[in-house]
């Protein structure tokens, strides 16, 4: 029995440890907003929360990830500053990547409150978008750093 | 959602006001819900747009995939526009694959060539136009008005001289007795409120809180996972495998074998691959074991030799060629391209002996459907195909492969079945674009005027596997795209095709043949302003002299550029222009190349036609999308081959463009009263060209093969 605790809620789970917690979030937890880009690390789709830090859940076991706090895109607040300069930006197109890129993102403002661009470009290059939403993105990012203000 | 199909008599049946749309071959018919019911033995099949509830809900059937182009806006858009509802009334359908939500132009439910508005402008402006009539018809009748004192607006028909008004929900029992319109009449531009705003999108909210349902994202009761081994190389069969290693791994519950690739079915993914992962399986050499990109290239470029079919031919091109003042030649080369969407395959499927049903990220319902029919047994009406978002299209998800597959395993473990392809077996089994190689020759007068332009193109056939009735003549339609059509006024041209066959198979990508085409022609048109020692903006704009349209978006483009200001050295600037989708694209390109011979493109500016314009947001949305992709697949993409197969597995050797090498983009959208043209494509073609004739600028270097590299 594995002991997870996700979005504040705690899930027992009968699995073995070296699952990738990725798989573990999306298909027996059903908490499907977390999504599956490449499963080496090089796209970013898959972007949690754990203590805090963005980490890609691809590159993570669910033994590793046991008793620590994990958060996905369902768990960070709708009101979220940047969920709100997210929709206010227009931002997403297809939508498959946006999550992680939000998540990515999340980390970055709880540590820098005004990131420069470079600053931007260096944290967000992990995270891969197919539809070219990359404008946006930066424009959400500094929108929800002004404090959602133009 | 499993729930049973909705009977056609049933949803008939709904309170409300219902329209469809029936296309018969002298026009649109209007038929309301009851004219319907009499109609269902017709050939014709209506289709269902609008319902107006007496619950105050308009329900919208968007019949059109929502791959991140906006169609779920700006669809309801023309609309609501039409019906002067309020928008937040909309509720928006997502239309099941059947009859009823064909394309009424293409006559098949898909969802590709950038036509979502091109084709349902019109049935859907008369449908919303129609049901606004009857709605007033209704309430002057109620009111004891004439019709003429009667208006419409945000959902209500008000009585002007009384101020008395009726929501539509109280209007549509009356109203859905009445005859329908024929031809209700449209309103005028003038007093558009939806349409040409930038509203807000549908589907974003969801989306941004990680809610909205891909196809990945479906789970049905009882379902299984499916996994697949796949063979590496082209024409590979299984030859031995260890079926039980599988089944021993708790949780497996089927191996089947499928002859050139086996499913493992399994409770969770995970306890799927670790199935595969011990299924051992021996492959037989595939049928092109030699297959690499030094062999491809080398048919590619050997193919140029070959007489081709002609495609075009104006004037005397060889008599041209050999008066002409001063001449070149020029071989280009592109690469095999993987759509790469950001979601890979899957598909989800459901199949029992009375009945079918499909959860799908497809841009292809139609042909889904056919291929459920085709596996099953079942009347179209026992399938149910239910369109999820899709999480990146690109004409990748115009293929069925995934449906097929998801199906027979349904079939054989007789349970549901999400099937769940890797990244890896999404890069190496892909229909991608295809390679092609084009040698061009022009010629100008002692002028500096083009009298002259041959060219031939090779390039492996979409169609002759698609849609092989569209191959005329044994001309690939995509093959010379841009090139048949190409509108530069040049007195003597001559366009020919020379078919080549790989093991590769190819299919649509993002604007498809204008995706390579106009690369070729408009680095050629560049080469030959050089020649002509022409500006290469004017050198163009002297070709298009009936073609103001283009003309206009290449004015704006460098006008807004700053065609003419000095740059620094080693940067460049290039243009380039291109119809496609019936919308002109001109763009403009700055870039600079570093001593480490690097291009980094730092500012891109666009001007589109478009014609008239749906949503400002969405088009220029949807430019940006495409010059980034298009940017991508000229700086980094390429598909790589050996032994036989696809090497190319993932996004470590297959990188797209990163948010670091984005440059800044600025896109001007040109007012125009011309029919509406495509978005979702037309942006991609120029910008190839545009940075490569910006690189020659810098550099003095011209490059004829993506991915460019100095
Ligand atoms: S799925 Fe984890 S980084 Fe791509
Ligand atoms: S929005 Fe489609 S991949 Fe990013």
């Amino acid at each position: 029995m594995i002991s997870l605790l996700v979005n504040g809620k705690r899930y027992k789970l009968d699995i073995t440890p070296d699952v990738p917690l990725l798989w573990v979030i999306r298909e027996h937890l059903k908490l499907a907003g977390t999504k599956y880009g490449c499963g080496i690390g090089m796209c970013g789709c898959c972007t949690i929360h754990i203590n805090g830090k963005a980490k890609r859940s691809c590159q993570i076991t669910v033994g590793q990830a046991k008793g620590k706090k994990i958060t996905t895109i369902e768990g960070l607040s709708a009101s979220h500053p940047l969920k709100k300069a997210w929709v206010e930006e227009q931002v997403p197109q297809c939508g498959y990547c946006q999550p992680g890129q939000i998540m990515q993102a999340a980390e970055l403002l709880a540590e820098h409150r005004n990131p420069s661009d470079e600053k931007i470009m260096k944290t967000m290059e992990g995270n891969l978008c197919r539809c070219g939403t990359y404008p946006h993105i930066k424009r959400a990012i500094k929108l929800a750093a002004q404090g959602g203000k133009k | 959602m499993t729930s049973r199909l909705m009977t056609r008599r049933k949803f008939l049946k709904i309170a409300g006001l219902t329209i469809a749309v029936l296309i018969t071959p002298s026009g649109y018919k209007l038929l309301s819900a009851k004219e319907m019911e009499k109609k269902t033995s017709e050939a014709f099949v209506p289709n269902i747009w609008l319902q107006i509830m007496t619950s105050d809900e308009i329900n919208i059937f968007v019949n059109k995939s929502e791959m991140g182009q906006g169609v779920y806006t700006s669809l309801p858009m023309i609309i609501a526009e039409e019906l002067d509802a309020d928008w937040k009334q909309i509720r928006l359908k997502v239309a099941p694959a059947s009859d009823e939500y064909k394309d009424p132009v293409w006559g098949s439910q898909a969802t590709g060539g950038s036509t979502s508005i091109r084709h349902m402008t019109e049935p859907l402006r008369k449908a919303g136009a129609a049901a606004r009539e009857m709605l007033i018809k209704a309430a002057s009748e109620i009111l004891g008005v004439p019709q003429s004192e009667c208006e419409t607006h945000m959902g209500e028909v008000v009585h002007t001289k009384s101020s008395k008004r009726i929501k539509y929900s109280g209007l549509v029992q009356k109203a859905s007795l009445l005859a329908v319109p024929q031809n209700p009449s449209l309103k005028r531009e003038e007093t558009f409120k939806l349409i040409g705003t930038s509203l807000p999108r549908i589907d974003i909210p969801d989306k941004v809180q990680g809610a909205a349902v891909f196809g990945m994202d479906v789970f049905i009761p009882d379902m299984l996972y499916a996994v697949m081994a796949r063979p590496y190389a082209y024409g590979s069969k299984i030859t031995s495998f260890d079926e039980q290693a599988a089944l021993h791994i708790e949780g497996v519950t089927h191996v089947i074998n499928f002859n050139d690739k086996i499913a493992v079915c399994a409770d969770k993914p995970d306890l799927a691959w670790k199935g595969k992962a011990v299924l051992r399986v021996k492959w037989s050499n595939g049928t092109s074991p030699n297959l690499d990109n030094g062999l491809l290239e080398k048919q590619f470029l050997k193919s140029l030799d070959n007489h081709g079919i002609k495609a075009r031919e104006e004037g005397e091109v060889s008599t041209a060629l050999s008066h002409a003042w001063k001449k070149i030649e020029s071989t280009y080369l592109l690469p095999y391209l993987s759509h790469a969407t950001m979601e890979p395959m899957n598909c989800t499927a459901h199949v029992r002996k009375d009945r079918c049903e499909i959860w799908v990220p497809t841009q292809n319902q139609t042909g889904a459907l056919q291929v459920v029919k085709k596996e099953t047994g079942l009347r179209p009406d026992k399938i149910k195909i239910n369109t999820t978002y899709l999480g990146g299209g690109f004409g990748r998800r115009f293929e069925t492969d995934v449906v097929e597959e998801a199906v027979k395993i349904s079939k054989v473990v007789g349970r549901p079945v999400k099937l769940i392809w890797t990244r890896e077996e999404d890069m190496q089994n892909d229909f991608y674009r295809p390679a092609n190689c084009s040698r061009i020759s022009g010629g100008i007068d002692k002028a500096g005027n083009l009298t002259a332009w041959s060219h031939k193109i090779v390039c492996p056939s979409i169609f002759a596997r698609i849609f092989p009735g569209m191959v005329k003549d044994g001309i690939d339609p995509a093959a010379v795209e841009g090139l048949k059509n190409m509108e530069y006024e040049i007195p003597n041209i001559f366009v020919e095709y020379v078919r080549v066959d790989t093991p590769v198979p190819v299919g649509f990508w993002r604007s498809v043949g204008s995706s390579h085409n106009a690369f070729t022609v408009e680095s050629f048109i560049d080469e030959l302003a050089d020649l002509a020692q022409r500006d290469p903006l004017e050198f163009r704009l002297s070709l298009l002299n009936k073609n103001q349209r283009a003309k206009k978006v290449l004015e704006v483009a460098a006008e807004k550029a700053g065609w003419s200001k000095p740059l620094s050295k080693g940067e460049g600037r290039g243009i380039a222009q291109h119809l496609s989708f019936d919308s002109y694209v001109a763009q403009v390109a700055e870039v600079s190349v570093n001593k480490d011979k690097s291009i980094k493109v730092s500012r891109v500016i666009c001007a589109v036609d478009c014609g008239r314009i749906i949503n400002p947001a969405i088009i220029t949305a949807q430019m940006e999308s495409g010059i980034i992709m298009g940017l991508s697949a000229a700086l980094k993409e390429s598909v790589a081959f050996s032994k036989g197969g696809v090497q190319t597995s993932n996004f470590h050797d297959y990188d797209l463009m990163r948010i670091s090498e984005v440059p800044d983009i600025e896109v001007h959208i040109l007012k125009s009263n011309e029919k509406s043209g495509g978005i979702g494509e037309p942006g991609l073609p120029p910008i190839a060209p545009a940075v490569a004739n910006a690189v020659f600028k810098a550099t003095g270097a011209r490059l004829r093969n993506l991915p460019m590299t100095l």
